[in-house]
């Protein structure tokens, strides 16, 4: 936290303009409240005397009920002044500050919730992704969270992984979720066209569709397989079932022969897709969770070396997360 | 326009032009208002361009209600009403004349920036830098006219709408030039010269005195003229006219704050700030008691005078809002009201049941006597704009009361281990059957407007030409 201090001099300034616009409210107010003015004979408060357009002004009094209205305002607003921050640097009698109220409500909640989440840290990601009762709970930490980019039937969308159906980036292992969470992840797609050419784009698309199966030129795929060997294959593997299928969980190169395709957007082929991709790259981004999720907390240096254990203390709610879309696809 | 005849000492043809306008802006800001409504309820309507989205409609929205209908419409009264109570003509045909032809030339740049995306993204204060520097020269124009008419008065008092004016026009000078002050860096782009929190005080310093001046201080000008003129009655109290006025032009100046309550802004500024929007609850209700006082004696008028029931029930909508207000502006109250959907009905409780309500019941006083008729074309029409625009203000603001609060309340609902109770699209499918009615409300005023048009065309158009109206009234 840095001072939000002022100096002497805009502390003085604030205080002194601040009372004088009140008090010359209140000078007006009084200056002004009793019409000086008698009633005519027949009762009716008279004119000042001046008419424009044909317009003529009573001098009735203020209504009093008005009076006292301005007046408790005035006298709330000086009150106010005295309990809390405003005049300056004067710090107000209650002490109060926005930043400190904040931190008590956070504090209140880490009390108050703290032993419902350090419980299920107890328990390992299988057993929770088991327990209805802490999926419930993982459910609604995963909807305020991750649903915004994922769904909140957790089925993704155009660049952003469907978390259902037992496909991986960068696998489903329990712990390789937690740490995708943790960290987050970055996918990167280099662009080929210089390596490729436009015709080189069109055969290697066409060899892509081919893995997963799908309509496309026999000709073209098979002229562009020994391309796809020569540069895809490091990444995607040779046999075109990704990163994960080699045991990488850091490229997150995808299985190209499972038909799912991360960025192919609602009504677009898949072939328009691949090529888009092939000529102009991608760059997928999962920013890293842990201090969203458990608010605040300092990942240690060693954070690698941790046991699941202690990571689930660590981290109680992105312990649950994790258990939650381990819990997605089960059974897939 | 032609029809209309010449007054022998006032200048009319720049306030019928304004007038005019006034009309047109209004179904066209309207007309935007609803379309925007339409798309919160049915996004389809954004059609997935860019120049029709939301996010560039919206501040066209705003831009074409406030400055070009309000706007011209303040124009328009200030000009009738300082001549009439200052019993002399414009000091300057010609800088009259500039005035209308640059704010209509304002308008028409901020029609075509805005849909391009060309914004300095400060929000009431889009237009970029080359607009707000024409804007500047003709607001200039406008003060000299204005205060120069004034200064040559006939009549030893300055009547009290015209303190109003002249308040108004006054700040918003100020507001707009040290709000709007930018680096260029090209002729469409800039950057502010203030940073951070700082550009956020200056911002909301300038937004909410632009309500309080542009939209308050003006209005409750052309209230003093209207409402006693209309209602053939004394103002209720010069008394109170004079301490409401000097209570409203210097608290209003502190209130800004009240829209960064709980942000990055130091805490001392946003309590002030919540101070004197409590204390500007009175002000602000001096205009509204003295309004309505006028009419003590005249009661039985409104059964017959729908202009007077325009004037009269925004004045029950301004009362309304400037309690709304000071009650928004309470910390505890603001953490559940801001950033939702009360106060875009709070901000429409204020522009249409007293903004555009005022205006109105203002132009239908004015454009008989303006074009030398002797009445509207059709009195029953008047009414029937009357219903639809305050069915349509009851709607809009009801649905956004309801939307609002329930928006606030399922945001920090929280289950017991602590979790939030409802993700923020399920606040958005709530909102919906709201955002429909919402868009009916605005739906029903933009029709009133259109019935407006009509009346004013066959008014200013009709052969039945009286002299004696615009000589003598």
């Amino acid at each position: 936290m840095f001072s939000q201090d002022l100096s002497g001099f805009w502390s003085l300034w604030i205080t002194v303009i601040t009372l004088g616009v009140i008090g010359f409210c209140w000078w007006l107010l009084n200056g002004n409240r009793v019409t000086d003015k008698a009633p005519a004979a027949n009762g009716e408060v008279q004119t000042t005397g001046h008419a424009a357009d044909g317009i003529e002004e009573f001098d009735n009094p203020l209504p009093r009920w008005w009076f006292l209205m301005f007046v408790g305002t005035i006298i709330f607003g000086l009150f106010y002044l005295v309990l809390y921050p405003g005049l300056g640097n004067y710090k107000g009698l209650l002490g109060w500050t926005s930043t400190g109220q904040w931190e008590d409500e956070i504090a209140h909640a880490e009390e108050f919730y703290a032993p419902t989440f350090q419980n299920y840290a107890q328990s390992d990601v299988i057993t929770l992704a088991n327990d209805p009762e802490a999926m419930q709970v993982a459910g609604r930490l995963y909807q305020n969270n991750c649903a915004v980019c994922h769904g909140s039937s957790a089925r993704g969308g155009y660049g952003f992984p469907n978390l259902t159906n037992n496909s991986w980036l960068y696998g489903g292992e329990a712990e390789t979720i937690r740490n995708t969470i943790i960290n987050g992840r970055n996918g990167l797609m280099p662009a080929w066209i210089d390596m490729l050419g436009e015709e080189g784009v069109d055969t290697m698309s066409n060899h892509v569709l081919s893995l997963s199966g799908l309509d496309h030129d026999v000709a073209k795929a098979q002229e562009a397989a020994p391309m796809f060997q020569a540069i895809c294959s490091s990444c995607h593997g040779a046999d075109g079932k990704g990163s994960a299928a080699m045991g990488i969980d850091s490229i997150g190169a995808p299985d190209l022969t499972a038909n799912t395709w991360l960025y192919l957007q609602p009504g677009q082929s898949v072939y328009d897709s691949v090529s888009y991709t092939l000529r102009n790259g991608r760059n997928g981004l999962m920013p890293a969770q842990a201090r969203y999720l458990d608010y605040g907390v300092e990942l240690p240096a060693n954070i690698d070396s941790l046991s699941a254990q202690e990571k689930a203390q660590l981290m109680p709610k992105l312990h649950l997360v994790t258990a939650y879309i381990y819990s997605l696809n089960q059974g897939k | 326009m032609s029809t209309a005849i010449e007054h022998s000492t006032y200048n009319y043809k720049v306030v019928r032009q304004f007038a005019i306008m006034t009309v047109v802006w209004g179904i066209v800001g309207m007309f935007v208002g609803v379309w925007i409504a339409a798309q919160l309820a049915w996004p389809a309507l954004n059609f997935d361009l860019p120049w029709t989205s939301f996010g560039r409609l919206r501040p066209l929205h705003t831009n074409a209600v406030i400055f070009a209908f309000g706007g011209s419409a303040l124009f328009a009264t200030s000009y009738y009403v300082v001549q009439r109570t200052c019993q002399v003509r414009l000091i300057s045909d010609k800088l009259a004349a500039f005035t209308f032809w640059g704010w209509q030339l304002v308008i028409v740049l901020a029609a075509i920036t805005l849909p391009l995306g060309l914004t300095q993204s400060k929000e009431y204060a889009e237009l970029i830098w080359p607009i707000d520097v024409i804007l500047a020269i003709v607001w200039v124009a406008y003060a000299t006219v204005f205060i120069g008419t004034i200064y040559k008065r006939k009549t030893s008092h300055i009547y009290v709408a015209n303190w109003f004016f002249a308040a108004f026009i006054l700040t918003v000078a100020v507001l707009h030039i040290v709000n709007s002050m930018q680096i260029p860096t090209s002729l469409t782009h800039s950057y502010s010269i203030y940073s951070g929190a700082t550009d956020a005080m200056v911002q909301w310093w300038y937004g909410h005195n632009a309500v309080g001046f542009f939209l308050t201080a003006g209005f409750l000008g052309m209230m003093y003229y209207f409402v006693p003129k209309q209602a053939e009655r004394p103002v209720y109290s010069y008394r109170l006219s004079i301490v409401h006025f000097w209570a409203l032009i210097c608290v209003y100046m502190w209130a800004g704050p009240h829209h960064l309550h709980y942000t990055a802004l130091p805490d001392w500024a946003q309590s002030i700030a919540m101070v004197m929007s409590l204390i500007l609850l009175a002000p602000s209700w001096g205009g509204m008691i003295n309004g309505m006082m006028t009419l003590s004696g005249a009661w039985h008028k409104l059964r017959t005078d729908p202009i007077l029931r325009f004037l009269v029930v925004s004045l029950s909508f301004y009362g309304m809002s400037t309690f709304e207000g000071p009650m928004m502006s309470i910390k505890t109250v603001n953490a559940l009201s801001h950033y939702t959907d009360w106060t875009v009905g709070h901000v429409h409780a204020g522009a249409l049941g007293w903004v555009a309500m005022i205006t109105v019941g203002s132009i239908y006083h004015m454009i008989p006597k303006l074009f030398g008729k002797k009445d509207m074309h059709s009195v029953d029409l008047i009414n029937v704009h009357f219903w639809l625009s305050t069915v349509g203000t009851v709607l809009y603001i009801t649905s956004m009361w309801v939307n609002g609060i329930m928006q606030g309340l399922m945001w920090r609902a929280v289950n017991s281990d602590g979790t939030l109770m409802y993700t923020f699209i399920e606040s958005v499918e709530a909102s919906h059957p709201g955002f429909i009615v919402r868009w009916l409300g605005g739906v029903l005023w933009l029709t009133g407007m259109l019935i407006m048009a009509y009346n004013v065309y066959m008014t200013v158009s009709s052969k039945a030409s009286e002299k004696a109206a615009a000589q003598t009234a």
